[in-house]
């Protein structure tokens, strides 16, 4: 479902002399339906620049990333839009949302964007809320003004409203209680079972124990020092 | 649960808008230049750049308020297909512009009629191609009231007796009551408080939702355009300097004076 | 330019033949020759395309603006010494801009003059339409102010001019339909916006709306002069005239409800005049001659004795 390879990437800062900072080396790894895979190695080793080069919010120089048969290195934005719409998930450490929406409408959005009925995406939002143990009296707040750990399992709460069959994880369990820990675990057992796709960072090791099937140690892809 | 049965019709429409080297230039300095781009429908592209850096000419060029000197700009009519706006005529131009486009200016004055209710501001495009019942237009208009969140008993007010942020409401309901297909936006938020700007977008965001809208917005506020764009170009000196996925222009930037740009936004 | 085709013009600009009676010091109708012909143009070019406002070089004129200035020189440019002028002010033959119009007429073209519609040729009118139905040959030459029905809502000539160019009249129904949201019903009462043969909309000037379904199919021809604005519109015998409005809120030709207090008429327009300081009052006919020829036909109102002079 996650097929990367050959994957370089390097950043040119044109303001600050023109300074190049290789990033990335011959990336490869694949992810099947079905399967929950970690990526592992220490901060700065590339772990988040690789999930966002995936999810076509960092560009690639070489190489190619195909998901559910879409090469994001290569697509048209609309393309990648499309991708992220209806096939590959991101659940990212930090919420970012209009001011002032309610939150039952934040979780609901990714199901609005795909032609849900308002009804339809609101009831699934309210089960994911309460599930994820965020007190029904803020739903018709927005998330902004929450506690770090309540805006994170907001973020959770939208990242998994629509089964994507590809998802992105990045530190899903970071700040959690152990309650709604083990509810987000469940979360991507779920998902693994309907066959999603799920490439994930967690810090957390008996998490990552529980729901991964391997891991992928991305010390590997980090380029040598000039 | 399966999610997956009820997807957007997958059938790949063609752009609704197409432009091709798109040229204005004011006297030997240049306005715009070399600017090409598709914009397929229900997207929304935003256009960024400092202040003369022709963001704005690009956009009156585009909604045909300016003539620009070469290029064309092929917009996908309901009647005859793909014309270029640029070379049809006036009366066809003016046309799309009361159905088809509607432009919501930066500062409402602009965009509104500020001697006439709300009401009748709502109601001006539909009796522009033909409403001639009252009671319907009234009941149209306030529909697009409670939809951009203006009271009813509002109608038969000024706008000059509303709010900035409810100037730009009734001017967003007054553009959209006749159901357009391209929206352009000059700094449709510039000009509000912060608080009134975040009620704006949502809304913003909704209706281009609901209504498969497609939108080129122009801001100089990044914030604005990450939530709002699917997509950006940004613009220095009249010419596209970077455009992509919004999120990727903003978060990888590639051209030195995108870097500067999005490295300048103050963090809050 | 009246109905009867007259060679006399020409031959005064060559100074031929002027005729004895009139002010020695001015040419026939006061203006010259050239301007004459210069509104004679426009006028045609009215008529050719009826309810467009064509331009045209006003000329001063020895009265204020305001004063009838545009109505006067059409007036000017139409009369032929054999022609029978009557001069109206809403309605009456005795006011004083009716009355200067006609002395100025007299003393710079010797025309003769009357009261009556149906012996005047030419007719020019401030603000009415006469209530007796004119007739093939007549012209009515009314006095317009504003001439633009689109400037309230829209300032700027350019646009307005491509507005009617493009027929893009919208414009038109919100100011009615600001009418409604005010009012509950279209209180636009007098200078109320007409389409002429289904394409330019036209201000009829300030004639009451009572009196625009006597634009339509009219046997007279209508001419339109605005002296400060420099415009003149027409409308040529039996053209379709029709008056806008809403189909929940259909057009009205509304008078007030009372019959003439001197003639006893039910269905002509009437001016409401105060008699005493205890708030009493009477209704009577805005078109005297109209009144008069009615009373001395034996008609009585609810004040009136036959014949009798009001004061």
């Amino acid at each position: 479902m996650i097929t990367v390879s050959d994957l370089s990437k390097h950043f040119t800062l044109h303001n600050q002399g023109g300074t190049v900072i290789p990033v990335m080396q011959d990336a490869h790894l694949h992810v099947a339906p079905g399967e929950c895979v970690a990526l592992i190695g220490a901060s700065g080793a590339g772990k988040s620049t690789l999930m966002r080069m995936i999810y076509g919010n960092y560009l690639a120089d070489h190489g190619a990333i195909v998901v559910g048969g879409v090469d994001v290195a290569r697509a048209a934005p609309r393309d990648i839009l499309r991708l992220r719409r209806e096939t590959l998930g991101y659940v990212s450490q930090f919420l970012r949302v209009v001011p002032r929406v309610a939150t039952r409408d934040v979780v609901a959005e990714p199901l609005l964007a795909l032609g849900v009925e308002d009804a339809v995406a609101r009831a699934r939002a309210e089960d994911l809320l309460a599930r994820l143990r965020i007190p029904e009296r803020l739903w018709g707040l927005s998330p902004t003004t929450f506690s770090g750990g309540e805006q994170q399992r907001v973020n959770i709460a939208r990242g998994f409203a629509h089964t994507y069959p590809a998802l992105l994880l990045d530190e899903p369990t970071a700040s959690l209680d152990a309650a709604n820990r083990a509810t987000v675990l469940g979360l991507i057992e779920e998902a693994k079972a309907s066959g999603a796709a799920i490439l994930g960072i967690f810090h957390d090791e008996a998490a990552r124990h529980q729901v991964c099937d391997r891991e992928v140690d991305v010390t590997a892809f980090t380029p040598v020092a000039a | 649960m399966t999610l997956h049965s009820t997807p957007k019709p997958q059938t790949a429409p063609g752009p609704l808008l197409q432009v091709r080297g798109l040229e204005k230039r004011y006297g030997s300095r240049i306005g715009c230049t070399d600017v090409s781009f598709d914009l397929f429908p229900g997207e929304v592209m935003g256009i960024v750049g400092e202040s003369g850096s022709g963001k704005s000419t690009l956009l009156n060029c585009l909604a045909g308020h300016l003539t620009p000197d070469c290029g064309q700009v092929i917009f996908d009519t309901r009647t005859a297909g793909p014309c270029d706006t640029v070379t049809m005529g006036e009366p066809e131009r003016r046309m799309l512009s009361r159905t088809d486009w509607a432009f919501v200016h930066q500062n409402p004055r602009d965009g509104l009629r500020m001697g006439v209710s709300a009401g009748g501001n709502v109601g001006e495009r539909l009796m522009a191609v033909g409403a001639r019942h009252y009671g319907n237009i009234r009941d149209q208009a306030l529909d697009w009231l409670s939809r951009v969140e203006i009271a009813a008993e509002r109608i038969d007010d000024r706008p000059s007796a509303f709010s900035g942020g409810m100037q730009q409401r009734l001017q967003i309901a007054r553009n959209l009551v006749t159901g357009p297909r391209l929206v352009f936006m000059d700094e449709p938020t510039g000009g509000l408080d912060v608080s009134v700007q975040a009620r704006l977008l949502d809304l913003l965001r909704g209706l281009v939702r609901r209504m498969g809208l497609s939108a080129v917005i122009v801001t100089h506020d990044l914030a604005v355009v990450r939530l709002l764009a699917d997509r950006l170009m940004v613009m220095k000196d009249g010419r596209v300097v970077e455009a992509g996925l919004t999120d990727q222009v903003l978060d990888d930037p590639q051209h030195g004076y995108t870097q500067l740009l999005v490295s300048s936004v103050l963090q809050v | 330019m009246s109905a009867q085709t007259h060679p006399a013009s020409g031959q005064i600009a060559q100074g031929q033949i002027a005729p004895i009676h009139t002010d020695q010091a001015y040419n026939f109708a006061y203006l010259d020759e050239e301007t004459k012909r210069m509104i004679r143009r426009a006028l045609l070019k009215g008529l050719a395309v009826p309810g467009y406002q064509v331009p045209f070089a006003s000329r001063e004129m020895p009265m204020p603006y305001g004063w009838g200035t545009g109505g006067v020189q059409v007036t000017a440019a139409c009369l032929t010494p054999d022609d029978v002028l009557k001069v109206i002010d809403q309605g009456a033959d005795d006011t004083t801009n009716a009355v200067s119009i006609r002395k100025f007429f007299q003393r710079t073209a010797g025309v003769a003059t009357t009261e009556q519609t149906t012996v005047a040729t030419v007719i020019q009118t401030r603000h009415r339409i006469p209530e007796t139905d004119l007739s093939e040959g007549q012209i009515l030459v009314y006095q317009v102010p504003i001439p633009e029905p689109l400037r309230f809502l829209e300032p700027r000539e350019t646009e307005t001019r491509k507005m009617h160019s493009l027929e893009e009249y919208g414009l038109m129904h919100v100011r009615l339909y600001e009418d409604i949201a005010r009012h509950g019903q279209i209180a636009t009462s007098y200078a109320y916006p007409v389409k002429v043969e289904g394409r330019y909309v036209m201000d009829p000037s300030p004639i009451p709306k009572f009196d625009n379904p006597k634009l339509s199919q009219n046997a007279a021809i209508q001419l339109f002069g605005a002296g400060r604005e420099q415009r003149i519109y027409a409308l040529p015998p039996y053209t379709d005239v029709v008056s806008l409005d809403f189909e929940d809120h259909p057009f009205q030709a509304s008078k007030a409800d009372h019959a003439c207090d001197l003639c006893g008429s039910n269905t002509a327009y009437l001016d409401e005049v105060i008699i005493d300081d205890a708030g009493g009052r009477m209704f009577v006919c805005s078109d005297t001659d109209y009144c008069s020829t009615r009373r001395a036909q034996g008609h009585v109102g609810r004040l009136g004795t036959a014949q009798e002079h009001v004061a």
